[in-house]
């Protein structure tokens, strides 16, 4: 058959590389991307023209939409003001975050793992903040919105900072003296920031309508079977508590 | 004597305790009329009779099942109704040993037996990222901001004021059937494919709402954020937004389920499950996606060449068969009803096919109406069983042409670590003696 690249849509295979090609993070960069992309996002044109209003609801005020507006951009914008250290981060995340990632990111039982030096080829890779996050951004987004994962959205702006740093220490990326602010986060060079394709490269299978002796009876091989894996729990009677697998 | 009759029979030992309990007090209360004139003595051989009956055959017909001679709980026993005591299986399950914990986690549709194309309320699948939060409609509010016009702040009832639509759309986590592509792993349907659903949502176009706030004219992109402590969020192109996509907030006619969102989420049709934010809390208008986290670290697919696709948003065709399938075997040989569901996120199933030889023969299926587009399509189609050992298989086309592809044709291209995305065509293997095995073909 042929090879996948060959049926990847043209563009698709051209941003790819665009995408993949090694060259240093940068504001300019991100925007080049964007824009790439917004080419799959194309507006309807002058939509805003054409309506009638129906006046239902309120305006919000600056206040209210700003303690929504908790979404950080890989530009940093988004990003509030404060600032915070890996010492300060490691003391933090060892009373908030340790007992399911690990003291050094390690993860306990089944919790996310945060850093691996996995490679992201081969047999089951472990895909982590540390090799595999495109934005350093995301991380002190999501450590903001999500967790620590019992009390959500509870650190100050400085402490989600700190962690950041010390996780992203933990990672290799930053040194021990590096200070996680709006200015620093969006510079981080992130290992894995071109392992991303962003155009949805589908439909890349050929499969064919046939009807009739579309294989013989030799190419009709179970290669794998459930049967006897015990990993399926009861599907009848009380849910099952099975536990490992 | 016709009343003395059904009088008796409520006397009879009900074998449903609970219709024992509720039987009781309405006995007590019909003696107080008519039938306390009815003596004792004309009750006594009634009673003996049916008993007899009952005991004497034990099987219906001859005999009067106890329910037929009785009266049952009465109008609003169930102010809110619930499925037979019969079917108490039927549930949503989950694999205990997959997640961490039970707040971050997915639950499973019994497939196997939803008997049409809409999945009972309480049958949907959930998939929570910081557990199922409650929260009070009255106090839940959706905020609407960044490259607009006009920034709008809006209650349940304002958004329940905007012109309303009705659309009956699947759901499904982009993860369903994850566990399978290294090779077959869990012997279910449930467990396999039950992380699709489909219900009629009604609710607000969400262009109706996008046009109220007037979107300014580089924008691009909108954030979809929920109220639930994951705070989940992803980016979503402004142009999906604008062609199908809804605000709801009712589901099968009642309110959305908490496990789907209560009071409000949104639904992008034939796009994977994540990007139909649940508990929706505010939409945000910019020029670029905000690379959130489950748009990066999760719901993107590693290759074999160790890059990622990223924003594979679209569910593309997919079916199951739905009987035979490992829960519901087949009994020996003879004609059986193949049963299963068809689906894709671009439109249409224009047709399936099954196959009852592992792919080397194919059947048209019939498809049953309605038929509609981003919605689970029902398919059924004879087969005569010889009761030879078998290989089943189901294969969905939709209109735009896209034939389902083989699990062997899906590695060949993307390898074993993508998670997401697996909509291969399905085997059952039915053995000689009607039992069935998920089972992988090369
Ligand atoms: C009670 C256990 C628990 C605690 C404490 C906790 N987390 Fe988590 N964390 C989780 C779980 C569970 C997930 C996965 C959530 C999901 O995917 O829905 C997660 C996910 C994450 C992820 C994303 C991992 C990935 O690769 O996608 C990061 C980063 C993270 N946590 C950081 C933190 C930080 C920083 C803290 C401390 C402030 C913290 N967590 C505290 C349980 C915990």
């Amino acid at each position: 058959m042929s090879s996948s690249a060959r049926r990847l849509p043209a563009a698709a295979l051209a941003f790819a590389l665009v995408v993949g090609a090694a060259v240093p993070a940068s504001a300019a960069e991100t925007a080049d991307e964007a824009a790439q992309l917004a080419k799959s996002a194309p507006t309807v044109a002058a939509r805003s023209d054409r309506v009638e209003h129906y006046g239902y609801g309120t305006v919000p005020s600056a206040q209210q939409i700003a303690g929504w507006s908790i979404a950080v951009l890989p530009d940093g914008r988004g990003l509030p003001p404060g600032s915070g250290t890996v010492d300060h981060g490691a003391d933090v995340y060892a009373q908030q975050c340790a007992a399911c990632h690990g003291t050094f990111g390690e993860g306990e039982g089944r919790f996310p793992k945060l850093v691996s030096d996995s490679k992201l080829t081969g047999d089951q890779p472990t895909k982590t903040v540390g090799n595999y996050w495109p934005y350093a951004t995301t991380l002190w987004d999501y450590i903001n919105r999500a967790m620590p994962f019992p009390a959500p959205h509870s650190l100050s702006a400085d402490d989600v900072y700190a962690i950041t740093a010390y996780v992203l220490n933990l990672a290799n990326i930053v040194p021990e003296n590096f200070v996680a602010d709006r200015e620093s986060l969006p510079k981080v060079k992130m290992p894995n920031r071109h392992g991303f394709i962003l155009l949805d490269p589908r439909p890349d299978t050929a499969d064919k309508e046939c009807m009739a002796h579309c294989r013989t009876p030799d190419e009709v091989k179970i290669t794998s079977t459930a049967e006897g894996k015990d990993l399926t729990p009861r599907t009848a009677g009380p849910l099952d508590e099975m536990q490992s697998p | 004597m016709e009343l003395g009759r059904r009088a008796a029979g409520m006397l009879l030992p009900a074998r449903d305790q609970e219709a024992t309990r509720i039987v009781a007090p309405n006995r007590r209360s019909l003696f107080k009329g008519g039938l306390a004139a009815l003596g004792g003595a004309m009750l006594a051989p009634l009673l003996a009779r049916s008993a007899q009956a009952d005991a004497a055959s034990g099987e219906f017909p001859p005999g009067d099942p106890d329910w037929s001679q009785s009266v049952g709980p009465g109008v609003v026993d169930r102010p809110y109704g619930r499925p037979s005591q019969f079917v108490k299986d039927v549930i949503r399950r989950n694999v205990p040993w997959l997640t961490a914990t039970k707040e971050s986690s997915v639950s499973f549709t019994p497939l196997q037996h939803q008997d049409g194309i809409i999945t009972a309320n309480g049958l949907f699948f959930e998939r929570y990222h910081a557990g199922r939060p409650t929260v009070d409609p009255a106090r839940h509010r959706l905020l609407i901001h960044g490259m607009v016009d006009r920034p709008l702040l809006l209650t349940m009832a304002d958004i329940r004021r905007f012109p309303s639509v009705s659309r009956i759309h699947f759901i499904e986590c982009p993860a369903n059937g994850g566990m399978e592509w290294r090779a077959a792993q869990l012997n279910s349907l449930q467990f396999t494919h039950g992380m699709v659903s489909c219900a009629e949502w009604t609710g607000v176009r969400l262009s109706t709402l996008l046009d109220e706030v007037g979107i300014k004219k580089n924008a691009r992109w909108v954030l979809a954020e929920g109220a639930d402590g994951a705070h989940m969020d992803r980016s979503l192109p402004l142009e999906k937004c604008l062609d199908d996509c809804l605000v709801v907030y009712g589901q099968n006619g009642e309110a959305l389920r908490p496990e789907q969102g209560f009071p409000l989420r949104l639904i992008v049709p034939g796009w994977q499950g994540n990007v139909n934010v649940k508990w929706l809390r505010r939409l945000e208008i910019g020029d670029q996606p905000w690379f959130t986290r489950e748009e990066t670290a999760q719901y993107t697919e590693l290759m074999p060449d160790g890059k990622a696709r990223a924003f594979t948003w679209l569910i593309y065709a997919k079916s199951v068969i739905t009987f035979p399938c490992p829960e519901m075997p087949v009994k020996g040989a003879g004609v059986y009803e193949i049963r299963g569901f068809a689906w894709s996120g671009r439109g249409r199933i224009t047709h399936v096919d099954v196959s009852f030889d592992g792919g080397i023969n194919w059947t048209r299926a019939r498809l049953q109406e309605p038929v509609l587009p981003k919605a689970l399509t029902r398919f059924t189609a004879e087969w005569r069983w010889d009761g030879k050992p078998a290989l089943l298989q189901s294969r969905a086309v939709d209109e735009t042409g896209y034939v389902q592809p083989t699990i062997a044709e899906l590695r060949k291209i993307r390898g074993v670590n993508g998670i997401y995305n697996n909509n291969s065509v399905q085997t059952w293997q039915v053995k000689a003696d009607g039992s069935v095995f998920d089972v992988e073909l090369g």
